[in-house]
């Protein structure tokens, strides 16, 4: 869907990224993470031309992102900032209409496509005369969202999506996008210099130091096989918070055993094991957790998350 | 109170005409500083390295004193309603330019990120984002052009322009202060009114802007047309006037009422009159007469043929004991008497004020080419204290009577040149500080005596009459002698370009008025 070849970019004699590669598949959600000043926001600014690449290409479903018209271009990919960039002067309905109104909509449809978006967004539909400053940090994150996402273009970046909001919102938000029926289809490359937004979020990511290529792959790859020290040391603070989240119960049936009773309801297969030890440490001690993956109930318990998990390392290194 | 209601009330058809030259002053320049400014400052937004020298520039232009800029302009652009505009078109740009560029500016970077990443093309950025939200600093910088614009446009009545500034600078030249009001009062009200309309626009709800943005081009057209449509037409001479002139019996008043002189006039500053009648932009002027620039211009004074400007013949006034006590001194100060016409103070007065030679040379080389230079005399132990005004023609007066009796007496001279003004010289005379200077027979009638309307009637502008009231009234008064005249007469006079004169047979003001009446 995305793919970036050789991308490159020197500001005034100071290289802000070393040629890149990467590719992103058709409904993958891709994190570029990174300190400041690693390139990462380059990168993501290069795959919409807000920066020319100084070399390399981009091609998005295999045609050329320079050879397009810039604005015609751009117009097929929404862009998500972490100030979300909403134009103060503009209703929330006019600034989530700009898109479909630069592509020309009908009035109508434009109007049908708002309140679709503010109800996905669980925004009450009377927010649609608001201006963005009369609106909360999260709900003009939303808003912004739903501007990227008017005109239903199949690419979606953000760049620091969150970043500009408070700890407790930041978490309800990024939880709420993962399972935005709105962004299921789409391909997703965001920016972001929080590991456990892109251990979480993200299917693949890339790392950045110095404009550098670290590593590429999926959030296992980094926690369990870390390429280098710079990676190793990334990842070093909160190692195993970051690896309960790497990894889904589906990840770990072959240390669990398969039982034959028991409710599999509290529990899905695609639950991260940081997010089930928080289920399984708030009950009652004598509770038992159970879980449907292949057709098969199995039962959960945190003894046997750490010991899947240590099982999980010991295979890795073998 | 009810003096300035009354004044005000006899010349609504003046003021009204007036504040309408002034409203197309300010709203002529205003429009085409934002036609200009406002390009310039999208511009530098976008181009940031011209920021700085631009800015600069239009500060500069800011930083010229507006008098100076109206000079500026006059060898440029004549005098008029053109150079007015201009200059006022010069100080509006700072404003403007500098809120439009400051406006783009403080957009926020994450605005024109996101409205850029959405796919709007550059044009379309800047008028659905950028300019919708500097509107309000930009509005604020055409508020204050327009207030500016009020207040330098004022100084239009010194070239020509017209506008408030008539009644403003005559009030201040005759003292008037209902005069000044008559004029100062409409432009306040007029820079609280503009900047309160621009106030309402300023508020318009943003969105609905894109319409309404044509209003103000619009508003100042239509205001604009107020001034043009009644603009310089007619073919006759046209006569240029100083506000002072404008407002006195013996001046503008007097000719009208004696010379029933009816002619296109407009008001203008002394400083530029008599360039610009040379340049013929204006081919009457009111002037002294023995002014320098009437020789450095080529000027002639018309006859004042019915006597309305009071005579002004100078001579020098002296403290009654002084005279007494050196005795030898009168028949000294009264060599000068009678050798020095109007045309020769005029020529010594251009050799001073225009070719900027010393007064002392002109009075020395004059007083050798009269044979009237004695080389200086040992002096003795007593000192004369001479004082003269503050403008060449005194100045060379009071070093020919320097030169004079230090050559034919023993006493020593103290000048103390360069007296701010009559009252500053005569109160130095009465209170001792000096012993003589020379006074104007018109300006001890009418200034320092202030003398009723019906006594100067009573004169008949008669000099010899002028100066017999003038001397008996300064020896019962003041103990002052009034010692005998030089000769020449400094007074108002109508000037004319001696060539136009000469084409149309003018020698008389009696003459001009007949003229004019033909060739209407």
């Amino acid at each position: 869907m995305i793919k970036a070849s050789g991308i490159s970019k020197t500001f005034k004699g100071n290289i802000a990224l070393h040629p890149l590669s990467f590719s992103v598949e058709r409904g993958e959600n891709m994190a570029i993470l990174g300190t400041s000043g690693s390139g990462k926001t380059t990168t993501l600014r290069m795959l919409n031309r807000l920066i020319e690449p100084d070399a390399g290409t981009v091609t998005i479903d295999g045609k050329e992102a320079l050879l397009q018209p810039v604005e015609d271009f751009r117009r097929g990919i929404g862009y998500v900032l972490q100030h979300h960039g909403l134009f103060p002067h503009y209703t929330v309905a006019e600034n989530i209409g700009i898109v479909p109104s630069l592509l020309k909509w009908p009035k109508e449809k434009i109007k049908k496509r708002v309140a679709d978006l503010l109800e996905q967004l669980h925004l009450p539909n009377s927010y649609a005369q608001k201006y963005p400053h009369e609106l909360s940090g999260g709900e003009q994150q939303r808003v912004g969202l739903a501007r990227a996402m008017a005109a239903d273009p199949p690419i979606l970046l953000m760049d620091e999506p969150f970043g500009a909001l408070d700890a407790v919102t930041r978490a309800a938000i990024a939880s709420e996008f993962k399972v935005l029926p709105l962004l299921q289809e789409k391909t997703i490359v965001f920016v972001t210099h929080d590991v456990q937004e892109a251990i979480t979020l993200a299917d693949k990511i890339i790392l950045l130091h110095e404009g550098k290529l670290q590593q590429e792959g999926k959030a296992a790859d980094f926690l369990f096989r870390p390429i280098n020290a710079f990676v190793k040391d990334f990842f070093e603070t909160n190692l195993l918070q970051y690896q309960l989240q790497s990894l889904t119960l589906k990840d770990i049936t072959a240390s669990l055993k398969i039982s034959r009773a028991g409710d599999p309801k509290a529990l899905h297969s695609n639950q991260n094991l940081w997010e089930v030890l928080q289920i399984i440490s708030t009950a009652e001690e004598s509770d038992s957790f159970f879980f449907r993956g292949n057709d098969k109930i199995y039962e959960v318990n945190s003894e046997l998350i750490f010991s899947a998990l240590s099982h999980f390392k010991n295979s890795v290194h073998a | 109170m009810r003096d300035l209601l009354q004044f005000m009330q006899e010349q609504s058809h003046k003021i009204f005409s007036q504040l309408l030259a002034h409203i197309g002053l300010t709203s002529i320049s205003l429009l085409l500083a934002i036609i200009i400014a406002l390009p310039v400052g999208i511009f530098i937004a976008r181009k940031p390295k011209w920021s700085a020298p631009v800015l600069g520039f239009v500060g500069i232009l800011q930083t010229i004193p507006s008098i100076a800029l109206l000079g500026f302009m006059i060898p440029l652009l004549g005098i008029g309603p053109v150079p007015a505009i201009v200059a006022l078109f010069l100080y509006a740009l700072l404003p403007i330019v500098r809120n439009t560029y400051t406006g783009i500016t403080q957009v926020s970077a994450p605005v024109t990120d996101a409205a850029r990443g959405m796919g709007m093309t550059p044009a379309q950025i800047l008028t659905k984002v950028e300019l919708p939200l500097a509107f309000p600093t930009i509005m604020a910088g055409i508020r204050t052009a327009a207030v500016i614009n009020v207040g330098v446009a004022t100084l239009a009545a010194y070239i020509a322009a017209g506008g408030l500034g008539e009644f403003i600078f005559g009030g201040i030249a005759l003292n008037n202060s209902n005069m000044i009001l008559a004029g100062a009062i409409p432009a306040a009200l007029l820079a609280i009114i503009l900047d309160y309309l621009l106030s309402l626009l300023q508020k318009i709800k943003i969105s609905k802007i894109r319409r309404r943005f044509y209003l103000i081009p619009l508003a100042a057209i239509l205001l604009s047309s107020f001034y043009l449509a009644p603009s310089f037409s007619g073919s006759s001479l046209l006569a240029g006037f100083t506000p002072e002139f404008m407002g006195r019996e013996d001046g503008y008043l007097g000719l009208k009422k004696v010379y029933n002189l009816d002619m296109r006039s407009v008001v203008v500053s002394d400083a530029v009159m008599y360039k610009a009648a040379f340049e013929k932009n204006l081919d009457v002027i009111s002037g002294y007469s023995t002014d320098g620039r009437l020789r450095a211009f080529d000027l002639i004074t018309l006859v004042d043929d019915k006597k309305i400007f009071p005579p002004y013949y100078v001579a020098p006034v002296i403290r009654i004991e002084v005279v007494q006590k050196y005795p030898q001194l009168e028949s000294v100060l009264n060599i000068l008497s009678g050798k020095i016409s109007d045309s020769i103070m005029t020529a010594l007065n251009y050799k001073v004020d225009y070719l900027k030679k010393s007064p002392e040379k002109v009075a020395k080389d004059f007083l050798i080419a009269n044979n009237l230079f004695h080389e200086e005399l040992a002096p003795g132990k007593n000192t004369i204290r001479l004082g003269s005004k503050i403008f060449g023609e005194q100045y060379i007066l009071t070093a020919m009577y320097s030169m004079l009796i230090r050559g034919y007496t023993d006493l020593k001279v103290e000048a103390k040149t360069g007296l701010g003004g009559t009252k500053i010289c005569f109160d130095a005379l009465t209170n001792d500080q000096i012993d003589m200077y020379p006074e104007y027979t018109g300006t001890a009638l009418l200034v320092i005596l202030d003398a009723k309307p019906a006594v100067v009637k009573g004169l008949s502008g008669d000099k010899n009459k002028v100066y017999e009231y003038v001397k008996q009234q300064f020896k019962k008064n003041y103990d002052l002698a009034w010692l005998q005249p030089v000769g020449f007469n400094n007074t108002y006079a109508l000037m004319m370009r001696r060539e136009q004169a000469k084409a149309l047979n003018v020698e008389s003001i009696s003459q001009l008025v007949q003229t004019i009446g033909s060739v209407k």
